[in-house]
């Protein structure tokens, strides 16, 4: 067990960081600028924040197609809630907590209870929050987007703590990436030294006898999917908070580039093998990517082919990588 | 490198050579169409900026090429880079805006269909000295925003229009085809249709997704099927009515079809009466005054509109006067 983690998942990742970051260097003249640095980091915030607790679903087995419509949901559960009741916005961010963790339980509850596969549970959750989403915003408000609550009692708070940014420098820093910061060292925390960490590893390397030895993989599975709804509340919060207003229709397929983020990161498909760490970098070259293109100024009709080549390519490095060091 | 090129470009014309020889079709195709002359204008002695245009474009929609081509063409007149990037989620939008002023451009123009989600970033480039103008969408909110100026229709006042256009065309039960869920500018366009439409019937939304188009024909016959007395469908997009004059004819439903903007194939609909008319909005006209209201900012200080919104529609394009606009519509700036 121990001998495994030492083979260092996120380690191809790294490589495939340094590759990315120099391409981008060498042919975009504004991705040098330490400005730019400050938006490269937050938009792998965003996908990083996620990437952490998919990663660890995914070490336990499972996979969760509901994150990106439950990061909208839990948005608009918040935002509608105490504009239409005309509470402190503290109040719809408790609420919609409870929410978010009760997607997640739903999800986990229902895995374990009826095995059926998670992609097959959560694909049927992903397209009931995406209808709920719409229509329900759609009943309270009258439209597809939430009314502006930036002039409500507590948002001023609220945005300090899920949506400011400071200075250094010229360099504008996003909170988000503090939180991310502190999201992957939690993660890494849980996997390495807890006992909890090395359930979620045994449950997804091979239940059966994970369950013969005593862990409970009932709760870990169950925790882990409660644990998206956690980041997936949290990251709803940030969408809120930055932007005064949801839009209903928004968070659909983010849940495939988190999942992406995990396995550049190191994360395996089949379970039982990943780490924060790489989801972290994984979360970094989507990042890097995204806005290199961009920077670089080409042709938009190409970027998501360009996005795609990227990423086949950080992903074949990695296994290259991956192969050289477990061959020494 | 060069050899490499003239053998690519003989492997090129060896292929097409045998291509044609192959077999030619005797109408239609590439060769039909008049090649557009207005790329041989001559280019502004200005110097060299750098303009960035960020749309909430879904990949694919004929309307935004025809918004792209304007831009391009004013861009190349004016001796100007164009940059052009586009994402239909507002804080992706937001970043786009982001990354433009890390880049450094001259000027930014936006579409403003999510303005609460792109204000912070909107007012950033402001704040940097960067000259904003919006487009085709945010005509509620764009002065407060600090932008110079706006060019676009007012999606209401469009909607009320064609409302009131298929209330004196007798209709009596209306579908409005929204195919973005979630879509500030189409929601606005169907309430639109059923103020404008007032008492005389009924307006009943559906919702459809564009990025699916059997879905979006299945979703509209399985519709008219179900509801025998709907008798206009009104969509927000042309390829959308194109594909609901195919549904109308699947469903055995004696429904007219009107539509919101135009595209080449829209042209032929409305020339043979499948569609009865579209409301345009010049999308061209668009894109084009975006980039060359930019450059005359930044070359000589000139606001159009003089901080007043400049209004680029609503037109009723229908039989009467399809031909005027079809020989553009047939060169794609239409």
């Amino acid at each position: 067990m121990t001998h495994r983690l030492l083979a260092r998942p996120e380690l191809g990742s790294v490589v495939g960081v340094i590759a990315i970051f120099v391409f981008f260097f060498a042919i975009a003249d504004p991705f040098r600028q330490a400005t730019s640095m400050g938006t490269v980091l937050y938009v792998s915030s965003t996908i990083g924040i996620m990437a952490v607790p998919v990663a660890l679903l995914m070490i336990g087995g499972e996979f969760d197609l509901s994150a990106g419509v439950n990061v909208t949901a839990s948005a608009l559960t918040a935002s509608m809630l105490s504009y239409q009741l005309s509470l402190n916005v503290w109040v719809g961010v408790f609420v919609s907590l409870l929410f978010a963790l009760g997607v997640g339980f739903f999800n986990g509850f229902l895995v374990t209870t009826t095995r059926i596969p998670s992609f097959l549970v959560t694909l049927g959750t992903f397209l009931m929050l995406q209808g709920a989403n719409i229509a329900v915003t759609k009943q309270v408000s009258g439209q597809v987007a939430t009314d502006n609550i930036s002039d409500m009692d507590g948002f001023g708070a609220a945005k300090a703590i899920f949506a400011s940014s400071f200075d250094i420098g010229s360099v504008t820093i996003r909170i988000t990436v503090l939180w991310w910061l502190l999201f992957v060292a939690v993660g890494t925390w849980i996997l390495l030294r807890t006992r909890a960490g090395n359930w979620i590893f045994a449950v997804g390397g091979n239940e059966d006898s994970a369950r013969a030895v005593g862990v409970p993989v009932r709760q870990t599975k169950i925790a882990l999917f409660m644990g998206v709804g956690l980041c997936a509340w949290f990251m709803g919060m940030h969408r809120l908070f930055a932007f005064s207003t949801v839009q209903s229709g928004e968070g659909v397929g983010n849940e495939f580039i988190y999942i992406i983020a995990a396995v550049i990161g190191g994360c395996l498909l089949t379970g039982g093998y990943g780490s924060a760490i790489g989801a972290a970098f994984g979360a970094l070259i989507f990042g890097m990517t995204n806005q290199g293109i961009v920077y670089a100024g080409w042709d938009a009709d190409w970027f998501k082919f360009f996005l795609g080549v990227m990423l086949l390519f950080a992903t074949v490095l990695n296994m290259w990588v991956r192969r050289l060091a477990v061959r020494r | 490198m060069t050899t490499h090129r003239t053998a690519s470009r003989m492997l090129a014309i060896a292929a097409v050579l045998t291509l044609a020889a192959a077999g030619c079709s005797s109408e239609g195709g590439k060769q039909e169409e008049e090649k557009s002359d207005s790329g041989n204008t001559g280019v502004a002695d200005t110097p060299r900026y750098t303009i960035a245009m960020i749309t909430h474009e879904v990949p694919g929609d004929t309307f935004w090429d025809l918004v792209r081509k304007g831009a391009e063409a004013a861009a190349k007149k004016d001796n100007i880079e164009l940059r052009y990037s586009n994402n239909a989620d507002g804080p992706e939008q937001a970043n786009l805006i982001q990354t433009a002023i890390d880049s450094k451009v001259n000027g930014i123009a936006v579409t403003l269909a999510k303005p609460d989600a792109l204000q912070g970033a909107v007012q950033k480039a402001v704040a940097a000295g960067i000259p904003v103008v919006a487009l085709n969408a945010g005509l509620e909110q764009w002065k407060a925003m600090g932008v110079t100026e706006f060019f676009g229709q007012d999606e209401s006042i469009a909607g009320e229009a064609a409302g009131q256009r298929l209330a004196q065309d007798g209709a009596k039960k209306v579908l409005c085809v929204i195919h973005e869920q979630g879509h500030v500018a189409l929601e606005a366009r169907c309430a639109g249709v059923k103020k404008g439409f007032g008492g005389a019937g009924v307006v009943e939304n559906l919702n459809v997704n564009s990025k699916d188009m059997p879905s979006v024909k299945s979703t509209i016959t399985a519709k008219l099927q179900q509801d025998k007395s709907v008798d206009r469908v009104i969509t927000l997009g042309a390829p959308i009515a194109i594909t609901a004059v195919e549904s109308a004819k699947e469903a055995g439903s004696a429904a007219k079809i009107v539509t919101f903007d135009t595209n080449k194939e829209l042209v032929g609909s409305i020339r043979s009466g499948d569609v009865q008319w579209a409301i345009d909005q010049q999308p061209y006209l668009q894109g084009y005054l975006a980039v060359d209201s930019l450059w005359l900012y930044l070359t000589n200080g000139n606001v159009i509109g003089g901080g007043q919104t400049v209004l680029t529609g609503p037109s009723f394009i229908d039989q009467k006067n399809i031909e005027s606009v079809a020989q553009y519509a047939e060169k794609g700036t239409r």
